[in-house]
This record gives C-alpha cells, structure tokens and sequence, in this order.
C-alpha cells in the first residue's frame, strides 16, 4: 500500500474529530480575539473596534493585578502543598503495613468526588453557625468562640486552599506510588548495602525515578490551578471584598454579570497567555528532568 | 524487604492512621449529615452522631413530585445522565478513528498534539463566543447544546487515551490478518476493536466522569430544570437559603455515589490510565 494513501486514509479518518474541534474550540478561540478588540456587549450587536483600549484598561487596572496576585498565591500554595503531602502519602503506601491495600483504594475517594459537591462539603464544614469545624475547634478548647472561616478575607483564602489540597493530594499520591513501585528492588537493595541512609537513598536512588512523573502531575495542577473557578464559585464566589477572586472568576464578572464581552475577551486572552507560557516554561523543564533521570 | 524497628512499624502504623483519617473524615462527616435530623446539626454543642438516623431526605429529592425540592433534584440528575450519556458517545465516535488512524500513521501525529494542546484553554477563552453561538443557535438551556460543548473537554482526552491504548496493539497482528484476506474495515471490526475494547471501556468512564463533573459551562448556558445538571443544581442549594443543611449534604451524596462507585470498582484501569496520562503527558 503506497504511503501517500495511508496518510490520506490517515486524515479521512481524523476528519470528523478535526472539524468538530474547529467548531468548538478554533472558531469560538479565533472569536474571542475579535472580540478583545471591540466594545462589544454579551447581549445585542457585536460592537465597535476600539483597538487595545481593552487590554491597556485591563493591564492597568487594579482589579487585575490583586486578581493576579491572588490566582498565583493560591495556584502556588495549593500545588506546591499537594506536591509535599502526596509525596509523603506515596513513601507510606510504598511501605508493607496491614490495610495497605483498602487503604490506596480509599485514596481514590476525594478524587472521585465531584468538585463542586467537594466545595458544597467544605463549604458545610467552614458555616459560621453551625460547621464542624468550628464545632470541633471550640469542643477541644482551641477557640473560644465560632468564626466566619469564608466570611473573613484573612481565613478565607486559606480555607479554599485547604479544602482544594484534600481533593488533589491523593492524585499526586498515586501517579507518585505508581513510580515509587518501578524503582528497581536491587538498587535500593545496593544503596542499603554501600550505606546510604534514608535521606541519601530518597534524594539520590528514588527521586530520579519520581521527578519525571512528578513534573509532569506539577504542570497539569499548576495550570489547573490557574485556571480555578468551580471551588471558589461555590465556595465563596470570589468574596469576602474581593479576597478569593480569582483570574477566572473576573472574566466571569466581566464577560457574564456585567455583560462586557468585549473587556472580558481581552482578560480572557491575558489569561490564556500566561497560561500558555507557564506551560512552555515547564514542557521545556520536564524535558530536561527527563533526560536527567536517566 | 529490609528489617524495620518495632520503633518503625508503630511509626508508619500511626502515619497510615491519620491519612486514613484525613480521607475519611469529610467524606464520613458528608453521610452524617445527611441522615443526622435537623435539630441534632443544629445543636450547639454539635451533635456528632444522631440519635436516630434519618433517611427521610433522600426520599425527599429523589420524589418527583410537582414543584418539589425532588422535581428540581431529579432532573438535574436526568439530565446530567442525558448530557453525560451524549457527550460520551459523540467524543468515543470521534476518538476512535482519530486515534487509530494517529496510532498507525505517525506522520499526522503534529494534528492530535494541537489537538491536546487545547487542553490548557481555560473555558473563559471560549465562553463568550460559546454563549453567543448556542444562543444564536437556540441551543442556549438545552442538553443538546451542552453536550455539544462537551466535547471541547471529552474529546482530545479520550482521543488521547484511545491513541495510546491502539499503540500497545501490535500492528502485526493487523497486517497479519489483511495478508489473510481481510479488508481494513473488517480487519478492525473483527482484531483490532475487539483488543481495544478495555480502553474504550476506560475512556468511556473517564468521559462520563469529566462530564458528570463539569461546571462552567453547564452555570453558563443552562439556566432551569429543562437543562440544569446536578453540579449546578447543588451549586443552587449550597449558595441558596435552604435551612436544612442535610439536604444540601444529602444531594451531595447522591451526586457524589455514581463516580465514587465508578472509582473503587475501576480503581485499576482509573489509576493506570492516570499515571500513563502522568508518564507521557
């Protein structure tokens, strides 16, 4: 069979999945640059051209640098969390223990859980009236009296970010446990012979084998991270005074409450872009740890 | 397996312990609340353990009658299962040849890396347009029209997964068979679908499960029962006056059930499609 005919067969055969793309994503895409650069509203005839009026605005105001700042404190904190705790979770289910198995079956449940019914649920736990943990803080003497863990801009980041690590850490756990049990046996085998304590064995006999998967579980959660909406939405909505809003939230506002398409297509391209870069960045970081690790 | 200190085995004894605890802990606390009666969630100090289990919610949102708290419940969780049943099946329609035809014809591979490439949009870069072409449509509230967008999330995945799952398929086997006399068409219905059945199983339920739990678009394009799904439903009633927080945890529950299930009972093929997705990006 000739080659030519083979990509053609090829092509025919990815056709249907190419345009469906086309139409979901690369029109939509290429239409919110058109917009970025109109006044256009949600509702009613698309706008006039004004330029990079929206995005000079956008970049400069205040609202969007806090927003900023805001996504990348939660983007970081989160991630890197997740990061340390799935990892430590990982070492322990590597170890034999009785329970072991029900145990890293039971590491599937916070990922399985749907977000939004995960935010509900924190959601519950965080109320200022009735909450388990106020509850329980004030029944072990803790606290004296119940507080407004969402309500307040000083608890409320901190309590999504608590409540988005519990639903992500297991994953880490488990693409990390997966390969923690590709590490060679004989390898630490000889590492325990030549001496190697726990710290030296971790750093120079497993961690090779961990950073590959490692890095790529950090980039899909840090631009997962940045992309947050659903948890916030229903958790707090971006509030208490704008303190949990993130980048995604205010396209939101923009695009959808207030019903400015044209502003909210800039600020979601500058959105797009610094995702874009943050995975560039790290394609080109995950490449190198491979080559490293062999 | 080296020797460990008693000092040791009490160590990761207690360490396996607390996670257990961490995992447990909100999901268990979710159930209680669920069948706890008003009062007893109410009560200061809180009342950790009902005095009497009470199941009386679940009957209520999962009754359709008129009007009820149910009738919105239900469906929600109707058409949740209809926009997940359909995204599913368009998104395997599509992959299935995309990622046979990428697995055997490496040449065109750049197409499904673009394709993949998508996954990193955040959904605000495609919601207005989205909005504007499924109202322009008539397809804005309709399960149809949610659907459709789906596939912006459910298709590069599943192609994806299909790709890699042809690729442990010997093409040997293939060409094996067309020396025998077998048309391609009938070479891939009689060898190669019937190999690659397990990953379209796992590509099924990883689509299902995305679609079950998607919530932009679904808060954007739907806006009443004819379309609304279950995580916008939930959403309602979180952000919403109900009194009762049982309620609000017992719909979360019966959201929460069928992808749990999904996950233990497929917690092989779930995981080692994840890290296959963590190894090779």
């Amino acid at each position: 069979m000739s080659s030519t005919w083979m990509t053609t067969r090829a092509w025919l055969l990815m056709l249907p999945l190419l345009v469906v793309m086309v139409a979901v994503i690369g029109w939509p895409l290429v239409d919110t640059v058109g917009l970025s650069f109109t006044d256009a509203k949600l509702v009613g005839t698309g706008g006039n051209y004004v330029g990079f009026d929206n995005y000079a605005n956008m970049l400069s105001s205040s609202n969007f640098s806090r927003t900023l700042v805001t996504t990348t404190l939660f983007a970081v904190i989160s991630v890197a969390a997740e990061m340390v705790i799935g990892v430590l979770a990982a070492l322990l289910l590597n170890q034999q223990f009785h329970g072991r198995a029900v145990l890293r079956a039971l590491m599937i449940l916070p990922w399985a859980l749907p977000t939004v019914v995960n935010a509900t649920l924190w959601r519950l736990i965080y109320n200022p009236e009735y909450g388990a943990l106020n509850a329980a803080l004030t029944q072990l003497n803790l606290i004296d009296a119940y507080r407004s863990w969402l309500g307040e801009p000083g608890t409320a980041l901190t309590a999504l970010i608590v409540a988005d690590c519990w639903k992500n850490f297991p994953l880490v756990a488990l693409i990390a446990l997966a390969a923690l049990q590709a590490v060679p046996r004989d390898i630490t085998a000889a590492s325990l012979v030549d001496g190697a304590g726990p710290f030296n064995r971790f750093r120079f006999v497993i961690l090779p084998y961990l950073a590959g998967p490692l890095m790529v579980a950090l980039v899909l959660r840090t631009i997962e991270a940045f992309k947050v909406f659903d948890i916030i939405w229903v958790m707090t909505r971006g509030g208490p005074a704008n303190s949990t809003r993130t980048l995604s939230i205010l396209v939101y506002q923009e695009a959808f409450s207030f019903q400015r398409a044209g502003s909210g297509a800039s600020l979601a391209l500058i959105v797009t872009l610094l995702v874009t870069v943050l995975a560039v960045a790290y394609a080109a970081l995950v490449k190198k740890t491979a080559g490293s690790a062999v | 397996m080296e020797r460990r200190s008693s000092a040791f085995t009490m160590f990761i004894y207690a360490c396996a312990l607390l996670l257990a605890a961490i995992i447990l802990a909100p999901i268990a606390w979710l159930f209680i609340m669920s069948i706890s009666p008003a009062a007893d969630l109410a009560a200061k100090p809180l009342r950790w353990w009902p005095q009497a289990a009470d199941f009386s919610r679940y009957q209520t949102l999962l009754s359709t009658a008129e009007n009820s708290a149910g009738a919105a419940f239900t469906s929600s969780l109707r058409n949740s299962l209809e926009i997940a049943g359909m995204a599913t099946l368009a998104a395997l329609a599509l992959a299935i040849p995309a990622g046979w035809a990428v697995s055997r014809t490496p040449a065109i591979g750049w197409s499904l890396s673009m394709v993949i490439a998508t996954y990193m949009l955040p959904p605000v870069a495609l919601a207005v347009p989205l909005y504007m072409g499924l109202s322009h449509l008539g397809l804005l509230n309709n399960v149809f029209g949610l659907a459709l967008v789906y596939l912006t999330i459910l298709a590069p995945f599943t192609t994806w997964l299909m790709k890699s799952g042809f690729d442990s398929i010997p093409r040997e086997i293939e060409a094996a068979a067309m020396i025998d006399g077998a048309g391609l068409f009938q070479t891939l219905r009689i060898i190669t679908l019937p190999l690659a059945a397990p990953v379209m199983a796992t590509s099924a339920l990883f689509a299902v499960l995305l679609a079950w739990d998607e919530f932009f678009y679904a808060l954007l394009f739907t806006s009443d029962q004819r379309a609304k799904t279950l995580t916008v439903a939930i959403a309602d009633l979180a952000g919403g006056r109900v009194s009762d927080y049982g309620l609000i945890a017992t719909a979360g529950v019966l959201a929460a059930l069928p992808p749990v299930l999904i996950g233990l009972v497929m917690q092989r093929a779930l995981i080692s499609g994840l890290t296959s997705g963590g190894v090779k990006g």
